[in-house]
């Protein structure tokens, strides 16, 4: 079996200081350090535990950054991954989300569709969420997002859900897209043995030509994101309404949230 | 938080300037290379190593195992059908421990170890019992390995050692209901089975700590009839075959986390480690040597432990609109705390190198042939290592709980209450001063070094005009002492001379450090020095002034 981790290098906004923003309003990234995205760090290590109970199985680490996110390849080697690659290129720089999960899902594409595609439910620099669900809908597959437990079944996954209520557990078919959620178990320690042996080696590197992408669809081109301006908002709710998960409660969410043009 | 990276202390003592001649005989040649993806090409790839494999300790320590410390405090172990069952906390880090490869530390990379020097499984030991001081006696005693690899059948390394590196645990069975610290009264029979071609144990162990272990070294008797050392050998019992029960978990004041056993002995099978009548007065007599040392780093962890908790009450309490670290009468205690842990610090890595350094000439002198230098190499460390062994053990658990100590004082009325882990520690460091020889013991050892001029040799070998003055003073007081001519007298001012001893070699030792790094050790070192003046002024005056009759005065009161 084959499992892409899907991981992404941030600033750690977990420990966030006075320097942490600039006077612009924008993330002043050399006062924070760079780690791997907390919940990516429980997908590996769901993918991990499927690689303890099925050993043949070949886990790879996928990210997209600039040249030093080679440090979350080796990171996800030292914990028990086999190889990863970095997509990185000047044309990748400045990727929303759209532009991100169509440079992921054109590598997956180019390397061969694994098994299963595992990430963390989202990122804590941008908190969208957006990129697992955008590379399942790319690569037309199935997709279980707030997974917090994944088990192998013969060709389907089981998997458990954090949902708000409580827990959902479903099955889906392989080949799929899985994103976890920071309730997940914490991803083990690196291992020593590991990280002694891959501490320098090489991490493989991908540009927009290798994997055949197309220049307009990836980076700032590919963006039509653009950020206005960051505001520090309080939230100040003056009346909740609770919505069931039926289509009409959907449907008059989003036809309300379209005309108060917040989406 | 890490529990290595966040104390640059740590770094500094594996970048010593020996560090180069331990990595040379460790890694000879660097012959391992080529055959094993994770081992050095160079000194600067071993050292590399080394801070890696730290800063994972570091990590499992400060985020695994020290937030479930206060859990295993509380729960323990238990028994359950004659089987020790740990505190459900323990299971976790030991899992963790397993997933880091932190096993096997110092085997051989052909039995599955990771071949790493005494000095960086005593700075592992010094992490982990930082995080929770009792699971570091679970995990570092995997280190009874060296003594079945010391003295151990190839067929028996080959059987035993994978599976430590594997993460199954150890136990040392030594003691007994009436051999403590006298081991030499050790009952525990051992016959050899005819029929069955193998050893048979029978009888009582106390008070052994991991006693239900996978892989236990049991101290008995083999030669019916004798009564004292020379008639005990040492055995290597397997928990896969079974015989040995636990009968009783001992209740504690301190170290919860790690199960005290009681252990029955039912016709366990058992195979012979090494000769026999050699256990106790070689096997036990190396086993000991390292267990001391990881009581050493156990202490050490703790006092670095102890110095983060007073460092941060006294840092955010505020009396009279002050935060007390402010207060003369606080930071003095502080500072204390903190001379004391580098000085401890000081001497339980310089000893960890001395060993080093003499057991992997040992170890070479299995494959070849030593050259003179290197056999004199090999004497020198051998004796400073021995002479320094119980400096370190007896000097570091007595600051652990000094230590431990002033941070409840520190902590004020809040240290008194069980919510803060200042308690734990203070409970925790009182068996360091005891077990693997009391301090007493330890006193007993260092006579021989302090009659036979071992340690002032040293000390004068070591003095860059600074501590001249001292060192005469201590020369003259083991002097005074030696004129008495009495083997009660010495025995009874020992403990004088033995701080006398101690303060001065740490003092020392720390004082070398700190011309390396002054922005880690400046302040402490000189803190230490008056500390340790003033010691060595107070056992002076004792000494000075004792009269062989005044040894009256202290009997039957």
């Amino acid at each position: 079996m084959k499992i892409i981790v899907l991981a992404k290098q941030v600033p750690d906004t977990r420990n966030v200081g006075k320097d942490a923003m600039t006077e612009e309003g924008t993330i002043n990234r050399s006062a924070l350090s760079a780690v791997f995205n907390p919940d990516d760090m429980n997908a590996l290590e769901q993918a991990l535990r499927i690689k303890d109970a099925n050993p043949d199985t070949e886990v790879s680490v996928l990210t997209m950054g600039p040249p030093r996110a080679e440090e979350i390849v080796r990171e996800g080697m030292f914990r028990g991954a086999d190889k990863g690659w970095l997509l990185t290129d000047r044309l990748f720089a400045g990727a929303d989300t759209l532009a991100t999960s169509y440079a992921l899902a054109t590598a997956i594409k180019k390397l061969g569709v694994p098994d299963i595609i595992i990430g963390g439910r989202q990122a804590i620099d941008g908190d969208t969420a957006q990129v697992g669900p955008q590379v399942a809908e790319k690569l037309s597959l199935p997709q279980v997002t707030y997974a917090e437990d994944v088990k192998v079944n013969g060709d389907v996954l089981t998997i458990t859900r954090h949902i708000d209520t409580g827990v959902e557990v479903v099955e889906v078919p392989m080949p799929c897209v899985v994103t976890v959620t920071g309730s997940a178990p914490a991803c083990r320690p690196r291992n020593a043995r590991r990280t002694m042996a891959e501490k320098h080696c090489e991490v493989m590197q991908l540009s927009v030509n290798d994997i055949d992408g197309d220049e307009q669809q990836c980076g700032l081109s590919g963006s039509p994101t653009k950020v206005k301006a960051i505001q520090n908002i309080v939230f100040q709710a003056k009346e909740v309404k609770r919505l069931s998960a039926d289509e009409e409660d959907i449907k008059s969410l989003i036809t309300e949230l379209q005309e108060k043009k917040i989406i | 938080m890490n529990y290595y990276s966040d104390h640059p202390e740590l770094k500094f003592h594996l970048a010593h300037p020996l560090m180069k001649r331990i990595v040379e005989l460790k890694e000879v040649d660097y012959r391992d290379k080529d055959q094993y993806k994770e081992a050095p090409a160079s000194l600067e790839e071993a050292l590399e190593n080394y801070d890696l494999v730290m800063e994972i300790a570091g990590d499992v320590a400060a985020n695994i195992i020290a937030p479930n410390s206060e859990s295993v405090d509380e729960e323990g172990p238990h028994l359950e059908d004659g089987r020790m069952i740990y505190a459900s906390k323990t299971f976790e880090n030991l899992e963790a421990m397993n997933k880091a490869g932190l096993n096997g530390v110092s085997m051989p990379r052909r039995y599955g170890g990771m071949n790493f020097p005494i000095v960086a499984f005593s700075m592992l030991s010094e992490i982990v019992a930082a995080a929770d001081a009792g699971f570091q006696n679970i995990w570092s005693l995997q280190s009874c390995i060296d003594t079945l690899y010391e003295f151990g059948s190839e067929d028996q390394r080959q059987r035993y050692i994978p599976r430590i590196c594997q993460g199954a645990t150890m136990s040392m069975d030594l003691t007994e209901p009436d051999a403590g610290s006298d081991l030499q009264r050790v009952m525990l029979k051992a016959t050899y089975d005819d029929d069955e071609q193998c050893w048979r144990l029978n009888g009582v162990k106390r008070f052994i700590t991991n006693g239900d272990s996978d892989v236990h070294l049991v101290l008995a008797r083999s030669e019916e009839g004798t009564r004292d050392g020379r008639g005990l050998s040492m055995f290597i019992y397997d928990k896969r075959t079974g015989g040995v029960n636990v009968r009783h978990i001992e209740h504690k004041l301190g170290i919860h986390g790690s199960p005290t056993c009681e252990l029955v002995f039912k016709n366990a099978k058992a195979e012979l480690c090494g000769s026999t009548r050699l256990g106790l007065i070689k096997y036990v007599m190396s086993l000991m040597n390292g267990a001391r040392l990881g009581i050493a780093a156990q202490s050490v962890g703790v006092c670095q432990e102890a110095y983060n908790e007073a460092v941060k009450y006294a840092g955010e309490r505020k009396q009279f609109d002050t935060v007390i670290k402010d207060f003369p009468a606080v930071y003095d205690m502080l500072t204390r705390i903190k001379a004391k842990l580098d000085a401890g610090r000081s001497v339980l890595y310089m000893t960890a190198r001395y060993v080093d350094i003499y057991k992997n000439l040992e170890d070479i002198s299995h494959e070849r042939k030593l050259t003179t230098e290197e056999r004199q190499e090999q004497k020198k460390y051998s004796r400073l290592a021995d002479a320094l062994t119980p400096i370190a053990k007896g000097m570091t658990s007595e600051y652990a709980n000094q230590c431990a100590y002033d941070a409840i004082q520190i902590h004020g009325g809040s240290g008194f209450i069980m919510e803060y882990k200042s308690q734990r520690l203070y409970r925790d460091a009182r068996i360091f001063s005891i077990y693997e020889g009391t301090t007493q013991l330890q006193v007993v050892a260092a006579l021989r070094y302090i009659t036979n001029g071992t340690y002032l040799d040293m000390m004068r070998e070591m003095d860059n005009g600074d501590f001249t003055a001292i060192i005469e003073k201590y020369a003259d007081a083991v002097e005074m002492v030696k004129t008495f001519d009495s083997k009660e007298v010495l025995d009874f001012l020992g403990r004088s001379l033995y701080d006398m001893t101690g303060n001065i070699l740490l003092a020392q030792m720390l004082a070398d450090d700190a011309s390396r790094a002054p922005e880690l050790f400046g302040k402490t070192s000189r803190v230490f020095m008056r500390l340790a003046q003033s010691e060595v002024e107070r056992c002076y005056a004792f000494i000075k002034t004792f009269r062989a009759e005044d040894l009256e005065d202290y009997k039957n009161v």
